[in-house]
């Protein structure tokens, strides 16, 4: 039954229902007119032909009066039918089994015989060669010398066609018809029309709480008169009126809160720069120090390294934030990149490698370094051994797989292992990392995009952040577990294939 | 060891930078605005400057410009923010290298180092030992052992940075060197650098070298790959 409510389903629409109850209102008055008015006329014609008719036979059966000659003799019977004949009728004579005339005796029903059979004068309409005829009958009275009038035995039957009739009736047919569709027809404009003026206003309605959807909180709609559907489209701005104010509101106070962690950030780095400065002097004469100064020493300076990095990822995050983080991109051999990474942290031993050479994008290289190197200092912090990590390219993509051989992520982790200060690892919440690794690594991969339709962006441009473009390939970072257990990390680096 | 000026304007980063460049062993002049370095610099000559950008009265960029302007001493600037437009445009202004604050003494001391290593002759590096004497590149004269380049006969001031990468560059004509090789070995950067420092260097030195640095013939671009020096 899916297809049958597939086809149901579009005329459900307030629209259609409208059309409908006109339309069906309409075709039954217009039924009811016409139908009534038919009737009326019919009978009021036929009537009318009828009367003439019979009075014309009347008078015709007078004409030939007295009778004379009982009984008839076939000569005398059709010199009757002679007389009764006129141009519009066909007529039959009948006495006991004698019959002359052009009326078929067929076409006279034994009921109108038997009417006639006491006496009276009888019409019947019947159908007399596929066109409606009326017949009229009576017995022909005689009027012996000194006796009263009796019945003579002599039936004659008049057949009067239809057809005059019958074509007025049915022309009066095709006006009510014909009525009845243009009514039809003016209650169909009548009803879009007015559909127009219920559902115009619905469909601004819809438009308006569509883009209000799609986050556009300035979407009003117009208010037209004071009925019951501009009171909908006040309440509509009025809701939201005030969803806009609260959102502003929101808007503001998250501004204001990210403009607070970059003034705390900015603010905490002036007292760290003069404490960093002197951290080199204070880690060479620690362990000429005696204890427990020197220890003491070791802490404040392990505690300043580690607040600087604190500090820096929230400057760096709050610069993601904003907005403000840009690329410097070169066109740089990707494998000789991460080697250098690797080595500039001493890693090099410690990973297994899978980098071919000669696998080229244009990247940030500095922003690299930082993914790469959280990456790979995150597996072998929290991951078993061997940590591997593999570079691959196919068209557009160049891509980076950070695997260990350790327990990987439990499936609640996965979703917000990129979160802020998530920290999987809830016995070790005080590692060494700011919390924020992985985030950075989040956003300085998705930093990386390439604009491969620069014509429909510049034409998508109006209105639009600095957000996902339609043409637009962004890299991503993407966290899994490997079926044969371990964490993989996965970075997406969209590239435009250079000419070599 | 050397004698480095000092430009920053907040007392604790002054104080913990001169301190532990001292302990280092480097002469310390430090002050506190652009003004005062300028001074300082025309009394007693340094060796390299460490300038932070944002200073009180003309700010880092302008004392740049003036240091600039006079004389080629390697500039070093400390960027508070990290941001681009500060990095773009304190390496516009002639500075040779930057590091961000907060800054390690021991980075920045490695930074110092690395651009007083470009002011002299460097004899670990192969091509100039085997190259000596005046190489001829069009209308452009390089003395490698001498460290004079010349145009046109007229001597030709180059700040040490500058002169280094027109080394490193000219002595494998033709050859294609990218942005991370040229940081390894101009700025000696162990790691991925920064591909800024390479692209305004040779901004700067294209203004001095070429007739049109617009349209360059002797530090040419290869898109997607690095720098060139010719085919001429």
């Amino acid at each position: 039954m899916k297809w049958l409510r597939a086809f149901v389903a579009p005329f459900r629409g307030l629209r259609l229902r409208l059309l409908l109850g006109f339309a069906g209102l309409c075709v039954l008055t217009a039924a009811l007119v016409a139908g009534g008015m038919y009737v009326l006329a019919r009978r009021e014609i036929l009537q009318q032909s009828q009367d003439a008719s019979v009075a014309s036979l009347t008078r015709q059966i007078a004409t030939i009066y007295p009778l004379r000659t009982l009984p008839p003799t076939k000569q005398s019977m059709t010199d009757i039918a002679d007389q009764l004949t006129t141009r519009g009728n066909d007529v039959r004579v009948e006495y006991q089994k004698m019959s002359v005339g052009d009326l078929s005796g067929s076409t006279i029903t034994a009921d109108l015989r038997e009417v006639i059979g006491n006496g009276h004068m009888a019409w019947q309409r019947v159908d007399y060669d596929g066109t409606p005829a009326l017949i009229v009958g009576t017995e022909i009275m005689v009027t012996e010398p000194g006796q009263s009038v009796r019945p003579s035995g002599v039936d004659v039957f008049a057949g009067y066609q239809l057809l005059a009739e019958e074509a007025s009736i049915s022309q009066i047919s095709d006006i009510a018809w014909g009525i009845g569709a243009l009514a039809l027809l003016l209650a169909m404009l009548l009803g879009i029309v007015v559909a127009r003026s219920v559902l115009g206003p619905v469909r601004e309605l819809r438009t308006a709480a569509v883009r209000l959807g799609a986050g556009e909180l300035s979407s009003r709609v117009p208010v037209h008169g004071s009925d019951e559907l501009a009171e909908v489209a006040r309440t509509f701005n009025n809701t939201a009126q005030s969803l806009a104010e609260h959102v502003a509101e929101l808007r503001r106070m998250e501004a204001d809160a990210r403009r607070f962690v970059a003034d705390v950030s900015h603010e905490l780095r002036t007292p760290l720069a003069a404490m960093i400065a002197v951290l080199d002097v204070l880690d060479d004469q620690a362990s000429h120090l005696p204890e427990p100064t020197g220890e003491a020493v070791r802490l404040v300076s392990q505690g300043t390294h580690n607040l600087t990095r604190l500090v820096n990822d929230l400057i760096e995050v709050t610069r993601f934030d904003s907005g403000t983080a840009a690329l410097a991109l070169d066109h740089i051999d990707l494998a000789v990149a991460i080697r250098a990474t690797l080595r500039a942290r001493g890693w090099t031993d410690a990973v297994d490698t899978d980098l071919p050479d000669g696998i080229m994008a244009r990247v940030d290289p500095r922003r690299l370094d930082v993914i790469v190197a959280n990456l790979v200092g995150n597996a072998l912090r929290h991951g078993a051994p061997p940590v591997s990590i593999r570079l691959t390219a196919e068209p557009g993509w160049r891509i980076i797989e950070v695997a260990d051989n350790g327990p990987g992520l439990a499936a609640d982790v996965l979703p917000q292992v990129f979160n802020r200060f998530y920290k999987a690892d809830t016995a070790r919440a005080r590692s060494e990392g700011s919390g924020l690794g992985l985030a950075i690594a989040w956003e300085n991969a998705r930093l990386h995009r390439t604009d491969d339709r620069v014509a429909a962006r510049a034409a998508d441009r109006v209105g639009d952040r600095a957000g996902d473009r339609a043409g637009d390939r962004v890299g991503s970072l993407v966290a899994a577990n490997r079926p044969g257990g371990g964490a993989v990390f996965t970075l997406r680096l969209p590239t435009v294939e250079e000419p070599s | 060891m050397s004698t480095v000026l000092l430009i920053e304007d907040d007392k604790d980063i002054r104080d913990g930078l001169a301190l532990a460049l001292t302990w280092q062993g480097h002469t310390v002049h430090a002050v506190e605005s652009g003004e005062l370095g300028l001074a300082a610099l025309a009394a007693n000559p340094a060796d390299v400057v460490v300038l932070d950008l944002m200073l009180p009265g003309i700010d880092g960029f302008e004392v740049c410009r003036r240091i600039r302007a006079s004389t080629n001493l390697p500039i070093i600037m400390v960027t508070a923010r990290n941001d681009d437009i500060d990095v773009v445009g304190g390496l516009e202004a002639g500075a040779d290298d930057y590091v961000v604050k907060p800054v390690q003494a021991r980075v920045l001391e490695a930074r110092i180092r690395a651009v007083l290593r470009r002011t002299g002759a460097d004899p670990a590096h192969p091509t100039e030992t085997r190259k000596t004497g005046v190489e001829r590149h069009g209308t452009l004269a390089i003395d490698r052992a001498g460290l004079v380049v010349s145009r046109d006969g007229t001597p030709v001031g180059l700040a040490p940075t500058e002169l280094r990468l027109l080394l490193e560059l000219s002595a494998s004509p033709g050859q294609v060197l990218s942005r991370q090789q040229l940081l390894e070995s101009v700025w000696e950067q162990a790691y991925l650098g920064d591909s800024r420092l390479v692209d305004a260097c040779v901004q700067r030195l294209r203004a001095k070298i070429e007739d049109d640095p617009a349209n360059p013939r002797y530090v040419q671009t290869v898109r997607g790959f690095g720098y060139r020096f010719g085919p001429l």
